[in-house]
This record gives C-alpha cells, sequence and structure tokens, in this order.
C-alpha cells in the first residue's frame, strides 16, 4: 500500500534513514533552496496506524545536497550543503548533532511545523578548503561513528572524528590523477572486509579502494555508458555491487571480473539517479530515477538466496516440508516487482527504512516523499 | 444313282416339278411311302440348288402350302380340285379352264420331248467313256504284276550281299577303335613332351587344357607303371605349370584381365580356391593401393594441381573402374566360394572405399572455400555416378550410401559457406557504408548518399542472396545423379536451404544489426549514427518486402516437399521489425546523446553566478539547431515525414509569456512569506498533475516526427537535469531564458507535439529560475530582440 505522500514544500535531493534506529522508521530528508531557509525533516512513520509525523529541524548553513546518518549515534548526521559567497558556489561537509528529544522522534506533532522549528548543532566541518567541492559524505557502517569518508572533487578523504566528534582528523587521502576534470560524483562503504573498502563513482568509472593504506583495488571502466550517478554494496553477497547512471541502466557487478556486468537492468526511461540494496533481503533492489519512477525490482538470480528462503537445519525434522523445499529449488526469475508512479517530478532520493525491511522512501525534486512498502505477496513469498 | 442325279440336273428339275405340274398324269406310285421319298429327295435337290422349302413351293400361290387345291402345291389333289371347280364355276369358267389345262399339259408335253432329245447325245458319251475306262485299267494291272516280281528279285540279291560283307564290317569297326585307343595312347605319351612345350611357349591356357583332359584317365590307370610315369612327370610339369602361373600372378605387373585368366587357370588346376581368392585380393589391393597413392600425391602438400572434377575424374576411372573390375572379376571366378567369399570381398571393398572416401573428402574439403559451385557439383554427380556401378555389385559394402553421404556432407558444408558467404558479403556491405560516410563530404550537404547507399547495400545483398541460392540450386539440378536422394527432395530444400540459408541469414542480419545497439562504444564514435539509421531502415524494407519476396523465391526454386516445420514468413518479418525498431531507437539515443553532451557541457563548464548580461543566444544553441537540422535532413532521406499535431497558432511568435505570467510568477514571485512556499509549490504541482508524464527515452516509430522528438526530448530533458544541478545568478537566468526562446523557435518544427517542446523549455526555465538566488526575468520583448538577432 502507498503511503500518503509527504509535500516538503521546498525542493529536495537528501534522504536517509536514520541508520542507528532499528526500531522506529524514521528517515531525513534535508532540502534545497536558495530563498528560504534550509530544514532536515525528521520523517516519522507510524506504521501501525498509517500515520506520518514530521519534525523540523533549521539547517542555515545552505541548501543540503547529501545527507547521512552517524550509524552509531541517533542524533548524529552528516551534511553537504552549498555556501555561496561573494558569487562562489562551495560545497562543505559538516557533522551535526540533532536536539535530544528529537533523536527518537516527537509523536505529539506539531502542525505548524515552523512554530517549533529548532537548530541543528553543530558537531564540526570536514575542512575542504584545500580540496574542494563535498559530493557526499559516508559513514564507516556497523563501526563506532568515528570514520567517516568525504568525496571532495577528485580527492577521497578519511577522517577520524575525535572529542565526541567535535573535532574531524583528516586521517588520509588520495585522489584521482588524469586527463580532464576528474570529479567523484558518488561513493559507498562496504560492509564486507572489515569495513576497509569503500568504492566511488567518477564519470563512468567505478573505483574500489582500500581505506587502510587509501590505494586502489579495482577499477571499473566504462562502467556505464554515460555518467555513474549512484552505487551500493550488496550487504549479503561481499563482491557485489550496485550501480546505476546517466545511461538509463543499472548494473550489477562482480568487483573480481571487472570487465563484464553479472546483469543489466534497464527499466528506466531516463537517468537513474539512485540504486539501494535491501538491507536484509538483497534480491530487492530499489531504483529512482528522473523519468520520476521508482523501480522495485527482484534480482533473485543474483541474490544471496538465489533458490529462495533456505530452510535452517533445525526445520529439517519436518520431511514433508523438506521435500517441497528442494522441488523449489531452481533459480527463480527476476523481475520487476512494481514500478511507483506517485511522484511528478524527477527523483533523486530512494531508501530503505533501517527499522523495517519491507518499507522504502522516495524523494522527488518537488519535495514530496513518499513511503511504499514491499507488496504483502512477494513478502510472504521471500519469508515463507 | 447318286452321281447320275447330280450329273444332270436339267432331267431332274421337271421331274421334280412333275408331281405338281399336272394333275392329270399323277406320276405318284402305288406305295403309300413313295410320295414321302420322292418328297425327300425333293428336299434334298432344293438343298442343293439352294432354294428353300417354302421359296420353291409357295412363292407363286397363295400362302396355304398345304392347300390340296394347289396345282403346283405339295399336296394337290385332283380329286378335291376337281370337286371345288365343279362346285363353284359356272359352265364357261369350266370350259375356259379345261381349256386351259389341255393347253398347260400340251406345251408341258412338248418340254419334255425337248428335253429328253438334248440329254440323248450326252448319255451316249457318257456310255463310250465308261467302256474305254475299263480297257485302260486291264492294262495297268499287268504292268503293276511286273513290277511284283522284279522287287522280289532285287530283294533278294541284297540280303544275299549284306551276308557276304558282315564279316570285314566287324574287323573294320575294331580296327577304328584301336586306332582311337593308339592315338589317345599317344596323346598320354606325348602329354609331357607337350606341356613343357606348352609352358615353354606360354600356352598356359592350352596346357591347362591338355593337363585337364589327361587327368581323369591318368587317375584311372594309376596302377600301370608306364602310365604311372607318364602322371608323375605330368604332375611335375604341372606343379612347374602352377609355379610359373603363380609367379605371372604375383608379378602383378599384367593388368587385372589377365591376372584374372591366371586365376582361372590355376582353379582349373585344382588350387585351392580360397588361398587364391587371398592372393588375388591382395594383389587386387596393391593395385588398387597405387591407384590410391596417386590420387594421394594429387592432393598432395601443394595446392592441387587439378581441379576437383579432374581429381574425381581420375578417382573414378582409376580407382573406383579398378575396383569394379576386381570385383566383377572375383565374382566370377570365386562365385563357388558362398557366402563367405562375398564378405570377404565386400569387406575389401569397404576398407579400400573407405579410403578412398577419405581422400575424395580431403580433397573436397580443399574445395570448400572455392566459390565455383558448378564445378564442385559436377565433380560431385560424376563421383556419385561413378559408384553406382560397384555399389550395385557389391551392396554389402555400402559404397553407395556411403557416397552419397559424403555428398550430403559436402551439401551441408556448401550450405554453411554460402551462409558465410552471405555474412561476409553482408558485413563487407556495412564496412563499405562506413567508407562511404566517413569519406570527406562534400561541403554543404550533409550525408549526400544515403538513400542511395541503402539501395546500394539492399541490392547487393539481394544478388548475393539470389547468386547463393542459384549456386545451391546446383544440387538439386534433375541431371545431377544425386537430386533424387530423399535428403536433396527434403531436408536439404526445407532445412538446409529455407531455414539454414535464408532464414538463418536473415537472422544473422538482424544480430549484425543489433549487435550495433549494444557496442560497448555507446558514448558514440564506435558505429556512426547514419549507419545505424541505413541498418534500421535496411531491416524495416526487409519486413515490409524483401523477407517475403526472398522467402517466396526459395520456395519456388527449391519446390519443398518436406513436412518439417519451417520458420513462417510473419515470424521472421516481426524478427526484423523489432532490429529495426531497435536500431532506430538506439540511433535516437546516440544522437539524443550527442546533443545532450554539448548541452551539458555547456552548463556544467559555466561560471553562472558571475556572468554577464546575455546580448546574444550561446553559439552552443545555435549549434544544436544546426545538428537537429542536419539529423532532420537525415534522417528525411530515409524515412517518411510522420504526423505532427496540428498546430493551433505559429509557434514560432510564442514568447515565455505564457509561463512568465501564470507559472513563474506564482514560483518565485518576491511577495510570497517564507511560511507559505507550500502554497506556491501546490500550483506548480497541480499543474503538472494536468500535463501528461513525458517518457524521455520512449519506443519511436518508423517516421522522422517521432524519431526527431525523440531526440529533442532526449536534449532538452538533459538540459533541465544540468541547470537543477547549477547555481545561477541573475544574467544566468536570463541567458537560460534567451537560449531557451531561441530553442523554442527552432526546435517546435521537427517535433510530432510543439506543446512538448513548450512544456520542456518551461521547466528548463522554471528551473533555472529556482536554482537562482536572484531571479530576476528579463523582459521577454529583449528576448525575442536578442533571439531575433541571433
Amino acid at each position: 500500500l502507498p503511503q500518503s505522500p509527504k509535500v516538503l514544500g521546498l525542493e529536495a535531493r537528501a534522504l536517509t534513514p536514520q541508520t542507528a534506529e532499528t526500531d522506529a522508521i524514521r528517515f531525513l530528508v534535508g532540502t534545497q533552496s536558495l530563498k528560504y531557509d534550509n530544514q532536515i525533516h525528521i520523517i516519522d512513520f507510524d506504521d501501525e496506524n498509517n500515520i506520518i509525523n514530521k519534525n523540523v529541524l533549521l539547517h542555515q548553513a545552505g541548501e543540503i545536497w547529501h545527507i547521512s546518518a552517524s550509524p552509531a549515534d541517533k542524533g548524529v548526521l552528516a551534511t553537504c550543503y552549498n555556501r555561496t559567497s561573494d558569487s562562489k558556489v562551495l560545497t562543505c561537509a559538516a557533522v551535526w548533532r540533532m536536539p535530544k528529544e528529537l533523536e527518537s522522534g516527537s509523536h505529539e506533532s506539531p502542525d505548524d511545523s515552523s512554530s517549533t522549528a529548532q537548530t541543528l548543532e553543530l558537531l564540526c566541518h570536514l575542512d575542504n578548503t584545500a580540496h574542494g567541492n563535498m559530493a557526499c559524505v559516508v559513514w564507516e557502517p556497523m563501526g563506532d561513528g568515528k570514520k567517516i569518508i568525504s568525496l571532495a572533487d577528485n580527492h577521497i578523504l578519511l577522517w577520524d572524528l575525535q572529542e565526541s566528534s567535535s573535532q574531524a582528523v583528516l586521517a588520509s587521502s588520495a585522489s584521482l590523477e588524469g586527463k580532464g576534470q576528474l570529479r567523484f560524483t558518488s561513493g559507498r562503504w562496504s560492509p564486507h572486509h572489515n569495513c576497509t573498502q569503500v568504492a566511488t563513482a567518477s564519470d563512468t568509472t567505478l573505483r574500489g579502494w582500500d581505506t587502510r593504506n587509501m590505494s586502489q583495488i579495482y577499477c571499473i571502466e566504462n562502467a556505464h555508458g554515460q555518467l555513474v550517478r549512484d552505487l551500493d554494496f550488496n550487504p549479503n553477497k561481499q563482491y557485489y555491487l550496485a550501480s546505476c547512471g546517466d545511461d538509463c541502466k543499472v548494473k550489477f557487478w562482480d568487483t573480481r571480473n571487472v570487465t563484464e556486468p553479472v546483469k543489466t537492468l534497464e527499466e528506466h526511461s531516463h537517468w537513474v539517479w539512485n540504486v539501494r540494496y535491501n538491507h536484509s533481503h538483497d534480491q530487492l533492489v530499489l531504483t529512482g530515477s528522473s523519468d520520476s519512477r521508482v523501480i522495485l525490482s527482484n534480482m533473485v538470480s543474483i541474490s544471496s538466496e538465489p533458490f529462495g528462503h533456505l530452510v535452517d537445519d533445525d526445520d529439517i525434522s519436518d520431511q514433508e516440508d523438506h521435500r517441497s523445499e528442494e522441488k523449489s529449488k531452481e533459480p527463480l526469475q527476476d523481475n520487476v516487482i512494481a514500478t511507483y508512479e506517485e511522484h511528478e517530478d524527477s527523483v533523486y532520493a530512494v531508501d530503505w527504512s533501517s527499522a523495517d525491511p519491507w518499507l522504502f522512501a522516495s524523494l522527488s525534486y518537488d519535495g514530496r516523499l513518499v513511503i511504499n512498502r514491499v507488496p504483502r505477496a512477494l513478502k510472504y513469498h521471500i519469508l515463507l | 444313282m447318286d452321281p447320275g442325279s447330280s450329273s444332270f440336273p436339267p432331267p431332274s428339275q421337271p421331274h421334280a416339278r412333275g408331281p405338281g405340274s399336272g394333275p392329270g398324269d399323277s406320276p405318284e406310285g402305288p406305295e403309300a411311302e413313295a410320295p414321302e421319298r420322292r418328297r425327300k429327295a425333293h428336299g434334298m435337290l432344293k438343298l442343293y440348288y439352294g432354294l428353300s422349302e417354302g421359296e420353291g413351293a409357295g412363292r407363286p400361290s397363295g400362302p396355304d402350302p398345304l392347300d390340296p387345291t394347289d396345282l403346283n402345291g405339295a399336296h394337290f389333289d385332283p380329286e378335291v380340285y376337281l370337286d371345288k371347280l365343279r362346285r363353284e364355276c359356272p359352265l364357261a369358267q369350266l370350259m375356259d379352264s379345261e381349256t386351259d389345262m389341255v393347253r398347260q399339259i400340251r406345251a408341258l408335253d412338248s418340254d419334255m420331248q425337248t428335253l429328253v432329245y438334248e440329254n440323248y447325245n450326252k448319255f451316249i458319251s457318257a456310255t463310250d467313256t465308261i467302256r474305254k475306262m475299263k480297257n485302260d485299267f486291264r492294262k495297268m494291272e499287268d504292268e503293276m504284276d511286273r513290277l511284283a516280281t522284279n522287287m522280289a528279285v532285287i530283294t533278294d540279291f541284297s540280303a544275299r550281299i549284306s551276308a557276304t560283307l558282315q564279316d570285314r564290317h566287324e574287323r573294320i569297326t575294331k580296327l577304328a577303335g584301336v586306332h582311337a585307343l593308339l592315338r589317345k595312347l599317344q596323346f598320354l605319351f606325348e602329354l609331357p613332351s607337350r606341356l613343357t612345350k606348352c609352358v615353354e611357349l606360354g600356352a598356359y591356357g592350352q596346357a591347362v587344357r591338355y593337363q585337364g583332359r589327361a587327368q581323369a584317365v591318368l587317375q584311372q590307370y594309376q596302377h600301370l607303371p608306364s602310365f604311372r610315369a607318364i602322371q608323375d612327370d605330368c604332375q611335375v610339369i604341372t606343379a612347374r605349370l602352377a609355379q610359373q602361373l603363380r609367379q605371372r600372378f604375383r608379378e602383378g605387373g599384367s593388368g587385372a584381365p589377365e591376372q584374372a585368366e591366371c586365376v582361372e587357370l590355376l582353379l582349373a588346376l585344382g588350387e585351392p580356391a580360397e588361398e587364391l581368392c587371398e592372393e588375388f585380393l591382395v594383389h587386387a589391393r596393391g593395385r588398387l593401393e597405387e591407384e590410391l597413392r596417386s590420387l594421394e600425391a594429387e592432393l598432395g602438400p601443394s595446392p592441387p594441381a587439378p581441379d576437383v572434377l579432374e581429381f574425381t575424374d581420375h578417382g573414378g576411372s582409376g580407382f573406383v573402374g579398378g575396383l569394379c573390375h576386381v570385383a566383377a572379376a572375383y565374382q566370377e571366378l570365386f562365385a563357388a566360394q558362398g557366402p563367405a567369399g562375398a564378405e570377404k570381398l565386400a569387406a575389401f571393398a569397404q576398407e579400400l572405399g573407405s579410403r578412398y572416401f577419405a581422400l575424395v573428402e580431403r580433397r573436397l574439403a580443399q574445395e570448400q572455400g572455392g566459390g565455383d559451385n558448378s564445378l564442385l557439383v559436377r565433380a560431385l554427380d560424376r563421383f556419385h555416378r561413378r559408384l553406382r556401378a560397384p555399389g550395385a555389385l557389391l551392396a554389402a559394402a555400402g559404397l553407395a550410401d556411403a557416397a552419397t553421404e559424403i555428398v550430403e556432407r559436402v551439401a551441408r558444408e556448401r550450405l554453411g559457406h554460402h551462409l558465410q558467404g552471405l555474412q561476409a558479403a553482408f558485413l563487407g556491405c556495412l564496412t563499405d557504408v562506413r567508407q562511404a560516410l566517413a569519406a570527406p563530404r562534400v561541403a554543404g550537404k550533409e550525408g549526400p548518399g544515403l538513400a542511395e547507399l541503402l539501395a546500394n547495400v539492399a541490392s547487393s545483398i539481394l544478388s548475393h542472396i539470389k547468386a547463393s541460392l542459384a549456386a545451391v540450386h546446383l544440387f538439386t539440378a534433375k541431371e545431377v545423379s544425386f537430386s533424387n536422394k530423399p535428403y536433396f527432395r527434403g531436408e536439404f530444400c526445407s532445412q538446409g536451404v529455407r531455414e539454414g540459408l535464408i532464414v538463418g541469414f536473415v537472422r544473422s542480419m538482424c544480430q549484425t544489426a543489433q549487435s550495433f545497439c549494444d557496442s560497448p562504444g555507446e558514448k558514440g564514435g564506435a558505429t556512426p549514427p547514419a549507419l545505424l539509421l541505413l541498418l534500421s531502415r535496411l531491416c524495416l524494407d526487409y519486413e515490409t518486402a524483401t523477407i517475403s519476396y526472398i522467402l517466396t523465391l526459395t520456395d519456388e526454386q527449391f519446390l519443398v516437399q518436406d513436412q518439417s516445420p519451417v520458420t513462417p514468413v510473419s515470424t521472421l518479418c516481426a524478427e526484423a521489425r523489432e532490429t529495426a525498431r531497435r536500431l532506430l531507437t538506439h540511433y535516437v539515443k546516440v544522437q539524443g546523446l550527442v546533443i545532450s553532451q554539448m548541452l551539458r557541457k555547456s552548463v556544467e563548464t559555466r561560471d553562472w553566478l558571475s556572468t554577464l548580461e546575455p546580448r546574444n543566444v550561446r553559439a552552443v544553441m545555435k549549434r544544436v539547431v544546426e545538428d537537429t537540422t542536419a539529423i532532420d535532413v537525415q534522417v528525411g532521406l530515409l524515412y517518411e515525414e510522420g504526423v505532427r499535431k496540428a498546430q493551433s497558432s505559429d509557434s514560432s511568435k510564442r514568447t515565455f509569456s505564457v509561463y512568465s505570467s501564470s507559472r513563474q510568477q506564482g514560483r518565485y514571485a518576491p511577495s510570497y512569506t517564507p511560511s507559505a512556499p507550500m502554497d506556491t509549490n501546490l500550483l506548480s504541482n497541480i499543474q503538472k498533475l494536468f500535463s501528461e508524464r513525458i517518457d524521455v527515452f520512449s519506443p519511436v516509430e518508423f517516421n522522422k516526427v517521432s524519431v526527431l522528438t525523440g531526440i529533442i526530448k532526449i536534449s532538452l530533458k538533459t538540459l533541465l537535469e544540468c541547470v537543477r544541478l547549477r547555481t545561477f545568478g541573475r544574467f544566468g537566468l536570463q541567458q537560460v531564458q534567451v537560449d531557451c526562446h531561441f530553442l523554442q523557435l527552432y526546435l517546435w518544427r521537427f517535433v510530432a507535439d510543439e506543446e512538448l517542446v513548450h512544456l520542456l523549455l518551461d521547466e528548463v526555465v522554471a528551473s533555472a529560475a529556482l536554482r537562482c538566488p536572484d531571479p530576476v526575468p528579463m523582459e521577454p520583448s529583449v528576448v525575442e530582440v536578442i533571439c531575433e538577432r541571433g
């Protein structure tokens, strides 16, 4: 059941689930406006009552281009924002803390959001004066919220947050060398290999980096025909990652073989801006595109469960069940589960909830946030 | 009596008529049976003279022949008649009939008299003749008696002579017998020397015949010492003879017929047949292997000097001919060997045959690359035809089947070769097109010969297909010996030619064409867009006409009798259409990308915050319009115009007043408060709700307008997304305004629905305004002036 769209009232591109929150369904959305004070909307979704609550935080530093939440501390988040000065635009990044009472959402949602607007507390800037525009900030997954990586123009920067995140120390960095203006567009931190790998996208190329010595591990040249917009790691299969870009395609890669994608999807009719694996069921892949559509695909054949859900050893006692399980052990078909067309404008961000694996949000440029659920039938099919 | 009545017919007539002619003189006798008999005789006479009973009696009279009153009737009764006359007639009439009767009687009397006179002389002469005959017979009887006595005398003499000669005759007979025996004995005694002489002279046949004649006798009289000696001598000589024959046989220098003769003689000498047949085969093998070696030499490591026809001719006359001779001779000589012998021969033929086939196949394999089918078919035909004779002779060796198999294999390979040839031809065409496209163009004209190139490609492929069809058609020609084999009547036509060659080629063509869509060089460059366009049109033409034409042609040329399922025309057409569609869509993407990249670069690399007040349309926009026009011309060369939505008004005159009055103002009018962004956005959202969603990379239709619409959609959407990623100063916004108006002026004419261009351009300007901290739009009139100037 698609949830009623939430209109923020301002243009927006930045969306993240509150990563450290595992009980409540909560998303953070950053607005993008040159004329008004920008805001961070804390969207609470009450699953049982189907109610959306919203709290607004002011983000006066500038329009938000990217937002990410700390995996360890519910109250901490990082943003990339534009700062305009002297007819110059510079994208900066900073780590913020939200007021304590909003960390877990406030359920007495006041209708007039402006009256209770609170401000974020700045923890630290990621100093980029030497490196250029910040494209994104990513947290070390499953970590203690002390390590982040930011991508600034052609630099990849690893920061240590110290003194309760009040200080960001540049631990190491690397940069792309080459002809032309190389610029990172996006990056993700792999949850595998003890979180020592990061993948980045720049122009049409995907690169893997080892965070221990900031060296390049692999490089997928011409991963897409045009600009690569986003990528994501399969949370359950360590060498698999998905990428998407301006060629309207979503490609799935095994990083051990960089010459050919494992699979290619071509369902969107315009640039694909976002691709996200479901955190628990990696056959569910979510993509958002500037054709205003969100597509949920079932990539079961290249998932960690290509034969469907396997019965645990404990359950084998029931012979009947076991037999029927064996019968269905043939690779399932990949397919598009659903195409969501509630958006009227380009969708620049989609993401899964960190609390409920069957729920996801999508955000379009016109500020409309839509929360959807994986179809019930499919959910049961995967679970049972 | 009988000869008399027959030799004197005239008197019999009146006699016959007599009883009925005169009622007065009744000739009938007193006996009751007399009239009966007379009537019988009378009937016989009548029969004799060919008169029927009824004719003679009743022609002049009434219908009743039994009427007793009928004067001429057979049953005439004078009493009744008179009675009747007297009772019925008046006196005058009686008188008349009386006179009449008298006159008739008189006439009859005179007639009778003249008859008697006339026949009298004849009686006289008959009597004379009989008398003379009597005299002659008497004389003859005397002479016969004399003859009998003479004969008796002769017989007597003869008996006496033979009795006298009896003795001598017996002696002569005995002497003759002795003479014959002596001659035989002489032959026997002379036999050894004769044999020796024969052997010396090399008249082996004669020797064997002598030996054969003497053998039995010698065998019989073995117990007599003298004969024994002769036999021993003979045996020695015969052994020598056999030795020599074997020698000659082994030397093998002589031809097959002589060898056959040797074997025949040896057989006659009672040599063991089995051994001989082994040896015979060994020798035959030697000779045939010689043939094979010479064939192999012709194959050689170097390129074969003789062509394949000559090769099969050599093989046919040399090896196959030899094999035929051997087989025929063997069957003649060793017919007595029964099935075991036949098996041996079959195995022999099979082994050598397979070696021959291997050679032929090697030679044919060398031919695979060649283009001349007629020569190959003729060679195959000859090869196949040649093997018919040994095939019939040696059914068990399966030579004919193996030959047919080889021919089939070659035919299959030929089909494969032709398919490859077609594919190569297609690729060659594509290369030519690429070169033509890459060649420096005459200034001013873009792709002048695209339609021409298409026609060239189409006709060249079609002629290649036809040539291939004609070439493989040779395999099914009536005069070719293997064309009536089931494979060539059925499978070859349907599965081989139609499916394998034609359908296979069309499919591979589609695949080749489609591969251009999947090529990794998606960033452009790899495949010239014009080639995509051309291929798309080519595939579409195939869908509409060419495929059905080719298939009809094939079906006509190869009357397919096979019932196996074939790809229907519609399926193939659908595939071609799908290919055409994909190619065209890809063309749109590629061209859209080219323009997109220009627009993107122009937006990304400019510093929009500190730009100066716009004075001109940026050069890149002019370039975009130019390129779009060029694409329009290019597509127009191959595709029809397509349908456009009816124009509501003169679009070129339209300015941005529409959105600047309604939507734009709503969006960034400076009057509203920060607390009311919801309401302002609501307006634009509602507006979007009512406008149709634009599918940017949507499938295109096969016409120019659709193609151009697709390209423009892609370009403008890129512009929109790029604009949204930048921040604009006031003049930056105004520059975007000018650029968009310029695009508006020139792009609307290319698309199916100009509203689409308006919508997208509106969106671009609106987005630029959103991304501008200081949005002061330019006066529409100024925008127009700048655009018109530019």
